[in-house]
This record gives structure tokens, C-alpha cells and sequence, in this order.
């Protein structure tokens, strides 16, 4: 059992747990994640470690209530636990001294690129930070990005914080500003990633996404989590999460993200506010 | 000579509705019989037949004097786990075709009154057997991995008075026999059992824990283990590598057996990981996961389910009992096809398989006949849901985050004639090293613990 010490809302849907897991919090690095799994008839979930102290021995997770399990684990307090948790796994960020790096958050993602931004300033980078939500409500961690980056953009579809548009406006303006940048690394919806991924092949800058697919053990046994990067079949758990955004066969991302849809739904429905489970 | 008692079953149109136990076992006097059976050979060259080298004859006098408490003794003395073993070991090819009426067609059921008498020791209304362990020397041995060959060398440790500690990367220890192994060959009580027996004799279980990734082995030293073995089988699972493969409702064995195995899909919604099952399931391969995949998918409501294997039921890897099984389920087979490709709809769900018809050419490396297709063969089937069965290979991930540990070309770990691996005091065996069964993971965990036992004496 892994004990809730914090949960702190961040936005509406959106929720930070710090968890008792010392072991882990003691040999977490940027990019990785854990597995876990919220109580005896739970499902398998990957989450990113948005952050760790590693004398408190506890780790952030930050997540949207988006199915079934984020919403159960939303629903959980300080005083509670989490069922298991299993990492640090996936293959760390590669740290080192580039010269500049822009690294884009789309929603939650935001805090993934947490961590990262951290590693890459304290590695002698210039990092600078785009951020975007659907609104301002939505965006979560300003002031610790601000913190983390050296210069932070916002973006909201709405205009209702930062600036009106989309992370990719913002980008395609640093570019066109012809700044030399070595490193561009997104995490978010998907659609997001692509975007980025095709303005980044254009003006031939690296670029590394950190990948979400559907995942079981986490640890290489099972290959739901498998993508296509380039000509060749990668488990995200074990070679990812990150990859090479130029290299990865979108379309059979989304594909492969919507295979268990219906059950989902099913699922989630079993949930809702109002059913009998909840009650209980 | 008595004819060989057959074992209970339940029949085929009851068994496809539910997950429960096929084999019923042997009732007391059915087993009496079969033990009876047993000529009780002066030089028995059964044993020689097992890797983890059980008394045969012994056990099996002991249940032909009705004296199944002697028997149980007796085979736990040898072997951790003989519920396991009475279930899932291919005894036809081991202690069976080593039996001396073999000869004459009939070897002695020995993998069913193995299986009696453990589970006889299960029905708590029968006296407990107390197992003789060595008393406590404190000296650590962390082995890594719950499966059949780090439970052996767990246990026979924890006799010969180890402090052990089994490290298993999921939520619940057990490896291939807890994710693997359907329930309706090994329910997951029996497996539950075995582990609280090994609990009961000092072994010491840590779940949650990625050796490589939560801990390395070089920290596991620091903390005070002596020795450590590893034993993280065959994880990684094979893809054909055709054109389709990643469409949706397409699974690799693992990924199939896993959510309903280790996540219960079967009991969806109450347990929250789906699977889904449709009408018409091809599984491809022709091993023992091939059947449990198959038979799983009858289970889970496919109407149609398809065994595609490219060579003839001759080479089939699989034990003839569980092909047997899967025919009387209603499991059909087609020999000598091979997929070339799968094909899916504009949202990318699979809903045909093209096939490739095989012929058998010359022996190869492995002693069977080579398949080679047959060119303009081709031809689909429609499908719903297929299953990739074709094999597995050594995980890599421990390896690959353990400086020091070499492997062979195929990724399995190079181990010495005492299942030392190219790390001072690392030992391994079972599928990492290139095992295939679950007695023979045992067999080399057992030697382990008798190598380690050698390394730190």
C-alpha cells in the first residue's frame, strides 16, 4: 500500500497526489513513470512522476480525470492508499548541454514537461517554456514552470489567459524569430505532438515526444503499448516512453489509443455519479 | 496389467461456460488403483526422467497403502510445488516416457496421483505436512522473479535455511503460473496455496519491485543479499512482423492471457480491465500458450475459434492432452497455414486475416520439418480478434540494466555448469536461460539453490 500524504487540486478536473513510495522517489529521473493500480479490482494505469523529494520519500502524480481509474483516484484523500505502485520505468529523458531548448506542456502535460524543464536548465540550458489549455482554469503549475524556465509562454483556445491560439503559434513565431534551437520536446494530446512534430521536421529541429499508449504491466511483457517509430515496432514501456517525433506513425497512435473505447465507456458508466458502486 | 485409470473430467459442453477446473482428479480409490499400477522397480528409471528428482516409486507406495500423508511428505521433499507440477508438467515427455510399462503403452499416471496427493493435502480437513527446513542462518539471498524456477530456488533455500526474499515485478507473485496459466488448468486458490506454503517455511515475498528499474542488483548486494538469482523468464513476446499486425483486437498471447489471468478480465466490470473477445478469433501458433489462449477465448464467448499453425499437428509443440482439450472445445485447427498479413477497417480494427497455405521441407536446426509457403496460396478469412502466439523471448530489461551479466546471441544469460551467470554470485535459471517448461525452470532452480548453497559455504 502506498500512502496519500497531499492532494492538492490544481484545476478543476485536474488533481496532484504526493504518495509514500521512498524507493522510488529515491531514483526517479525526468521522463519516467510509474504503474499503478488503485485497489484489488483495479485496472493497470500509467502515470508520469511530475515530481519526487527524495528525503521526504514521497512522489507527485498529477493527473485528469479522464476514465475510470483517474476518477477513482481522484476521489481518494490524504490518509489514503494507493493498491500498487510499480517503478521508476521507461527510459530516463536524455539530459545534456544543448544550447537552447523549448519545451511545450498541452494540458496535463504540463506537468510532464515539468521535471524535464528542471533537468535541462540545471544542465546549463536555455529553456524556454510554451504551455497552452483550452482555458484558464485549465492551466496548472505557472508559477513552478515560470520557475523552471527562462522565459514561459501561455497559451488558451479561448484567450482567457496568455495569449488566444495554440503551444504551435507560439512555436512557428520562435522559429520564424530564427533562434538557434537544439531541442524542442512536447507532451500532450496527441494531436498536439503531431502538430508540433510537423512544424519541428519543417524547420529541422530534434524533436522528442513522450508518448501515453494504452499500457498492462509496464515492464516489456506484453506489447499493448507497442508503436510504430519509422520502420520499426517499439513497446513504449521499456524503449519509450520518449521517442523521435518525426519518426512515429501517428495515425496508428490514435488507432491503437481508441482500441478499448467501448469498454471504457462501459466501464466509466458503471461509475458515474449515481450508480449503486458509489453509494456503497 | 490393469489399464491405466483415466482421470475425471468434465465434459466439454459444461467446461466452455466458465473458468472452473477441467481435470477433476482421482478419487481415493481410483488413485489406490493407479499407484498400484506402479512395478516398484529395483533401479526406477522414472526418476531419472525428473528433473527435480522426486522419490517416484516412493510417493507412489506410499498412496497404494492408502497413506497419502506419507506420499505428500515424500514429494515435498523434492519438489516445492506439486499441485503445480501435477497440473501443468508434461510428464509423457519426462517421468512417464521414462516408465518401464511405457514399453507396453500404458506408463503409470504418475503427474495424476502427483496431483492427488497435493491436493489431498489442500482439503484443510487433513492433517498438515511438516516439511524439514534447516534452522535459520541469516545469511540474504534476494531471487528475482516469482515464477516456477524462483520459487523452487526460493523454497529450497528457505530449507536449507536461507533468508530469502523473492522480488516480483508485478502486483501478485506466481510469474507465468499467476499471468499465464488459465484458471481452468491451475486456479489461481492452488497457486495461492503454494505460496502461503512457501511463506509458512521462511520465503519472504516483495511485489511491486522491477529488479533493474525499482533496485539494481549491485544495490541488492549492498543491502546485504549474498547471492542472487535470476529467474525473470521468457517476457517478451513475438510479433510475425507482417503488414496489420498493430490493428486493434489483435493481442500477443501475454497481452490476451494477462487481463484475464492476472487483471480478471473475465469478471468485467466488476474488475476494471476490459478485454475484448468477438465472434471469430484466429490464434496463431501451435504451443501450450496456443491452447490457452484458445481455450480462453471459448470461454470469454467466441463462437469461432481458429488454431492457425504453419507446420502439421506432428510438430505441434503443444502437449497432445491440451490439443485434445482444445479439440473436444471445439477449438478448430488449421495445419500448414501461415498469416502473411491482417486487414482492418477505415478505424483500424481487424477484420480479416490472410493466410498462406505451407508445405513441409527438410529438417531444420530444430529436428522438425522446415514449412515453406506455398506461392499463390493465399487466402482470408474473417476474423474479429486474433492472438499471437508464436513464442517468446528472454525479457531483456533486467539484462540490459545490469552491467557485468553477458548474454548469448539470442539474449539469453550465460551461466556456467552451476547456473552462474558472468556476475559473481548472480545465478539464473528457467526461461532466461533458455528453459522451456515450467519442471524445467524448476529442475534449474532447484540446482541453483544447490550452487548457491556451494557459493556461500
Amino acid at each position: 500500500m502506498y500512502k496519500i500524504i497531499t492532494k492538492t487540486r490544481l484545476a478543476a478536473s485536474i488533481n496532484r497526489l504526493d504518495v509514500q513510495a521512498p524507493e522510488i522517489a529515491g531514483r526517479a529521473r525526468p521522463g519516467q513513470f510509474v504503474v499503478l493500480r488503485v485497489n484489488d479490482t483495479g485496472e493497470r494505469i500509467p502515470l508520469t512522476v511530475a515530481g519526487q523529494d527524495p528525503a521526504g520519500g514521497t512522489i507527485s502524480l498529477i493527473f485528469q480525470e479522464t476514465g475510470k481509474t483517474t476518477r477513482a483516484l481522484a476521489q481518494l484523500s490524504a490518509g489514503d492508499s494507493i493498491r500498487d505502485i510499480l517503478g521508476p520505468l521507461g527510459t530516463p529523458t536524455k539530459i545534456e548541454h544543448i544550447g537552447n531548448v523549448v519545451v511545450i506542456g498541452g494540458g496535463v502535460g504540463a506537468a510532464e514537461v515539468l521535471p524535464v524543464a528542471k533537468a535541462f536548465k540545471a544542465a546549463g540550458n536555455t529553456v524556454t517554456g510554451i504551455v497552452g489549455a483550452r482555458s484558464r482554469e485549465l492551466i496548472i503549475l505557472e508559477n513552478e514552470l515560470k520557475a523552471a524556465c527562462d522565459k514561459l509562454y501561455i497559451t488558451t483556445d479561448d484567450g482567457s489567459s496568455g495569449r488566444k491560439g495554440f503551444v504551435s503559434d507560439v512555436l512557428k513565431e520562435i522559429i520564424a524569430g530564427n533562434a538557434a534551437i537544439g531541442l524542442v520536446y512536447a507532451v500532450g494530446p496527441v494531436p498536439m505532438m503531431r502538430v508540433v512534430a510537423n512544424i519541428t521536421r519543417e524547420a529541422g529541429i530534434k524533436t522528442t515526444v513522450s508518448l501515453n499508449p494504452i499500457m498492462l504491466d509496464g515492464t516489456g511483457m506484453c506489447g499493448v503499448c507497442r508503436v510504430r517509430v519509422g520502420d520499426m515496432v517499439k513497446f513504449a514501456c521499456v524503449d519509450g516512453p520518449e521517442f523521435d517525433a518525426h519518426q512515429v506513425q501517428w495515425d496508428e497512435l490514435i488507432s491503437r489509443l481508441a482500441g478499448f473505447r467501448q469498454e471504457e465507456k462501459i466501464s466509466v458508466e458503471q461509475h458515474a455519479p449515481g450508480c449503486t458502486c458509489k453509494k456503497e | 496389467m490393469q489399464k491405466r485409470i483415466k482421470i475425471n473430467e468434465r465434459p466439454a459442453s459444461e467446461r466452455i461456460k466458465d473458468f472452473k477446473s477441467v481435470v477433476l482428479g482421482y478419487n481415493p480409490e481410483q488413485a489406490r488403483q493407479e499407484a498400484l499400477r506402479c512395478l516398484q522397480c529395483k533401479n526406477p528409471t522414472c526418476v531419472a526422467g525428473c528433473p527435480v528428482e522426486i522419490n517416484i516409486p516412493g510417493f507412489i507406495k506410499a498412496l497404494a497403502e492408502d497413506d497419502p500423508a506419507a506420499a505428500i511428505a515424500i514429494l515435498k521433499d523434492k519438489n516445492n510445488l506439486p499441485s503445480v507440477c501435477g497440473r501443468v508438467c508434461p510428464q509423457e515427455e519426462q517421468c512417464e516416457l521414462k516408465c518401464v510399462l511405457q514399453k507396453k503403452g500404458e506408463p503409470v499416471a504418475i503427474g495424476n496421483l502427483e496431483r492427488y496427493a497435493a491436493d489431498w493435502e489442500k482439503n484443510k480437513s487433513n492433517p498438515g505436512i511438516n516439511v524439514a527446513t534447516a534452522s535459520n542462518n541469516g545469511i540474504k539471498v534476494a531471487v528475482v522473479g516469482s515464477g516456477p524456477a524462483g520459487l523452487t530456488c526460493a523454497g529450497d533455500l528457505a530449507k536449507k535455511g536461507f533468508a530469502v526474499t523473492v522480488f516480483e515485478s508485478l502486483h501478485r507473485a506466481g510469474g507465468v503460473l499467476r499471468y499465464g496459466i488459465p484458471e481452468f488448468r491451475l486456479p489461481a486458490a492452488i497457486l495461492d496455496d503454494e505460496l502461503r506454503y512457501l511463506e509458512s517455511i521462511g520465503v519472504r515475498f516483495v511485489v511491486n519491485a522491477l529488479i533493474g528499474r525499482t533496485k539494481t542488483v549491485a544495490e541488492l548486494f549492498n543491502e546485504g543479499f549474498r547471492a542472487v538469482f535470476i529467474g525473470t523468464g521468457a517476457g517478451l513476446p513475438a510479433f510475425p512482423g507482417v503488414p496489420g499486425e498493430n490493428l486493434n483486437h489483435i493481442y500477443s498471447a501475454n497481452e490476451f492471457l494477462v487481463r484475464v489471468n492476472l487483471m480478471r478480465a473475465f469478471e468485467f466490470p466488476r474488475y476494471d480491465t476490459p478485454v475484448y473477445v468477438g465472434k471469430k478469433v484466429a490464434v496463431i501458433g501451435g504451443g501450450n500458450t496456443a491452447m490457452d489462449a484458445a481455450r480462453t477465448a471459448r470461454r470469454m464467448g467466441a463462437g469461432n475459434v481458429t488454431i492457425i499453425y504453419r507446420r502439421s499437428e506432428n510438430e505441434m509443440p503443444a502437449r497432445r492432452e491440451e490439443i485434445a482439450h482444445a479439440r473436444e472445445e471445439g477449438i478448430e485447427f488449421l495445419m500448414l497455414t501461415n498469416p502473411v498479413s491482417f486487414h482492418g477497417d477505415d478505424k483500424g480494427f481487424v477484420q480479416q486475416v490472410e493466410c498462406v497455405k505451407m508445405e513441409l521441407g527438410a529438417p531444420d536446426a530444430s529436428g522438425r520439418r522446415s514449412p515453406a509457403a506455398i506461392a499463390g496460396s493465399n487466402f482470408t478469412l474473417a476474423i474479429d480478434t486474433a492472438i499471437i502466439a508464436i513464442g517468446m523471448s528472454p525479457n531483456p530489461l533486467l539484462i540490459s540494466l545490469t552491467p557485468g551479466i553477458s548474454t548469448d546471441n539470442r539474449g539469453r544469460l550465460i551461466v556456467d555448469d552451476n547456473l552462474m551467470t558472468t556476475m559473481p554470485g548472480v545465478f539464473a535459471g528457467g526461461d532466461i536461460t533458455g528453459g522451456e517448461t515450467v519442471i524445467q525452470a524448476m529442475g534449474m532452480g532447484k540446482k541453483a539453490a544447490r550452487a548457491i548453497e556451494n557459493f556461500l559455504r
